[in-house]
């Protein structure tokens, strides 16, 4: 309000800022609407519902908050980035899960993730990244498997051991 | 005097040679670990939390706190090496340390940070074994409502009091706290926020979100930015040892940044940066060669970095005898504790002295055992830094995956952790702090735990919050907190205007 006489149009309204109230807003209305699902059988005292409400109370604030920042432009200057390496990297984390998943145990799971994180970091030597990768996840496990005692997801691979 | 004998009794337990063992484990991992860029001693502990369930309580924890302590001292070595330094507390030792790097002055350099480090930590040490016995005393008279209260004094000074943006602080807390409530309510077993997926009744693992926060999500940051930065690491160049003029000059800042360091820490208000920076501008000011500031002045390196580490130990004043986490590291520590089913406070001082002052023993035993090593073997640290960056965030990222899938490795914890990961990517792209989160995920259950205990001893009458003295005074202080930073901006941009 009383900001507006300095120049409103070096002030962009920033839409990632926009996005984060509105997730802020959104998960408030999912906090209340679970605790609606709870029973409060308490009648002395505080009920498991009441936490949630006042938490859901704390982001809509915030939501209103991030919302009046990001209209304002207030949000700290962001440098570019390079989309590819992070989406490489969330896919290897993807085949990662999904390895263990299926059962291909902890070794090929772990080594997939090694070749995409050294690849998104710009390495392209995938065939000695994946031997690298071999072996450091083979010492790893028969490390945990042996000294530790902690199991790992076994594999048709990790069987041979 | 009853510290002297609790801190003997402390010692014999700390010399066992297994406990030995773990604490040199714990500084040379935490060295390692500080050492390199984007893994800190946070993540550390939280990486080593799933391997260690299965061994001694004792040794475990004197393991995170020398990694704890060991993590500050690397932190400096990255710092004044190459100019990134892999923490906030270490920012200020970067702006001096690097420029005398620069210069040829990068073992003196090392050296001041290395035995100022060892004068703050041993001297804050001391500080917290007699400090301790007297607020564990007080605290014994805590009800349920004055630990809220406190609780929430905790909340606002780390979130919102001293960070960049408030709103932007108490947004991750308040994540934090969202997370903390997934899982089922322990007072009526009615499950929240789980959704019908039975991976989430036992609510969100600690470790999950440190490990997708600090590992997966610095890394994921680092690889966006890739193209951005270039970094050089300087050679250590000439003597290591410093000279008659450097010790002058170091004694007094390693002293004043201890005064920095010890009492902020220990206050529950978060972070090492404050006092780090308040004993850089100190010395700025006080330097007889002020002109030498921006260029590799000695004294820039000394003050910080014994203010890093006496606000290291006074951090674990809060955190061993209220359970009061204030900072990431500490907040994992606590979750250290948990998991051997040990709650910090005054009740662990009563029930098991044994391990607590065991721990504080060897923080002095860690304090020592850093300053024999690190210098020395800093031709090893800098090695580790030459580890090219491909395989250093792989490495991470497989050791970080491991964890988790070693505790529980289904499908959900793992989405969970590339969740969490994404979260850690876009809240460092957008400049929310981290820590609040895991410190809201820790302390949520159990500020919401104390306040229920408070409402069923009042019968539900809130008022009881501001019958205590105590707490009415926590939760006054804990408001002109969270009031301060918006008061204080406001008038910041009213002077703006006025210019």
């Amino acid at each position: 309000m009383s900001d507006l006489p300095q120049g409103p149009a070096e002030r962009r309204i920033d839409s990632a800022g926009v996005v984060i109230a509105v997730a802020l807003a959104a998960l408030a209305v999912v906090l209340v609407w679970d605790a609606s699902q709870l029973q409060s059988n308490n009648p002395y005292g505080m009920g498991p519902h009441v936490m949630p409400v006042v938490i859901a109370v704390g982001l809509g604030i915030l939501a209103i908050g991030n919302l009046v920042e990001a209209l304002r432009g207030n949000l700290p200057a962001r440098e570019s980035a390079d989309p590819k390496a992070v989406w490489l990297i969330l896919g290897g984390l993807a085949l990662l899960i999904a390895i263990i998943a299926l059962g291909g145990g902890f070794i090929p799971a772990t080594t997939a993730l090694f070749v995409a994180t050294a690849t998104a970091f710009g390495r392209r030597a995938i065939l000695a990244d994946l031997a690298i990768g071999f072996v450091m996840t083979t010492l790893i496990y028969v490390a945990f498997s042996r000294l530790l005692t902690l199991s790992l997801p076994a594999g048709p691979l990790e069987r041979l051991f | 005097m009853d510290a002297f004998f609790a801190l003997a009794h402390g010692m014999a337990v700390a010399m066992q040679p297994m406990n030995l063992l773990y604490a040199l484990i714990g500084v040379l991992l935490g060295t390692a670990v500080g050492v390199l860029p984007g893994i800190g001693p946070a993540l550390t502990v939280a990486l080593l939390l799933p391997v260690t369930y299965k061994l001694d309580p004792g040794g475990s924890l004197i393991m995170f706190a020398g990694i704890y302590y060991g993590g500050m001292y690397g932190g400096s070595t990255t710092a004044i090496l190459i100019n990134t330094p892999g923490e906030s507390a270490s920012m200020a030792t970067a702006l001096e340390g690097n420029k005398m790097a620069k210069a040829g002055r990068g073992g003196p350099a090392l050296a001041t940070a290395a035995i100022g480090s060892f004068v703050a930590g041993t001297i804050a040490t001391i500080g917290l074994a007699f400090l301790a016995p007297w607020l564990v005393d007080f605290a014994v008279h805590f009800g349920p409502e004055d630990y809220f209260a406190l609780m929430c004094v905790a909340f606002v000074t780390v979130s919102a009091t001293f960070g960049s943006s408030p709103i932007r602080g108490l947004t991750s807390l308040f994540i934090g706290l969202t997370l903390g409530l997934i899982g089922i309510d322990k007072l009526t077993g009615q499950p929240r926020l789980a959704f019908g997926i039975p991976e989430l009744l036992d609510g969100v693992e600690v470790t999950t979100l440190a490990v997708g926060l600090f590992a997966v999500g610095e890394a994921l940051y680092v690889v966006s930015r890739r193209h951005h930065s270039e970094e050089k690491l300087e050679p250590v160049r000439g003597s290591l040892w410093m000279t008659k003029e450097d010790w002058q000059r170091s004694w007094k800042p390693w002293l004043r940044g201890t005064m920095f360091g010890f009492p902020i820490g220990a206050l529950p208000a978060g972070g090492a940066e404050i006092p780090t920076f308040l004993s850089y501008s100190t010395e700025k000011r006080l330097a007889k060669h002020p002109e030498e500031f921006g260029k590799g002045a000695i004294e820039g390196v000394a003050g910080p970095e014994a203010a890093n580490n006496a606000s290291a130990a006074g951090t674990l004043v809060p955190l061993l005898t209220l359970g009061l986490p204030t900072s990431a590291t500490a907040a994992m520590m606590l979750a250290g504790f948990q998991q051997y089913g040990l709650n910090p406070g005054p009740l662990l001082f009563a029930e098991r002295p044994d391990l607590v002052w065991g721990l504080i023993a060897s923080l002095f035993i860690a304090n020592v055992m850093l300053l024999v090593l690190n210098l020395p073997l800093v031709g090893l640290w800098v090695k580790l830094l030459a580890i090219p960056q491909p395989w250093l965030y792989a490495g991470i990222l497989v050791f970080a995956t491991t964890g988790t899938i070693a505790a529980k490795p289904s499908v959900v914890e793992l989405s969970m952790l590339a969740g969490f990961g994404v979260m850690g990517f876009l809240m460092r792209r957008f400049d929310f702090p981290i820590a609040p989160v895991v410190i809201g995920l820790i302390l949520g259950p159990i500020a919401e735990s104390q306040l229920r205990r408070a409402m069923s001893i009042s019968l539900g009458d809130p008022m009881a919050l501001l019958q205590s003295p105590m707490s009415a005074t926590l939760l006054g202080i804990a408001l002109i907190a969270l009031v301060a930073p918006f008061v204080m901006q406001g008038l910041g941009r009213f002077k703006a205007n006025e210019d």
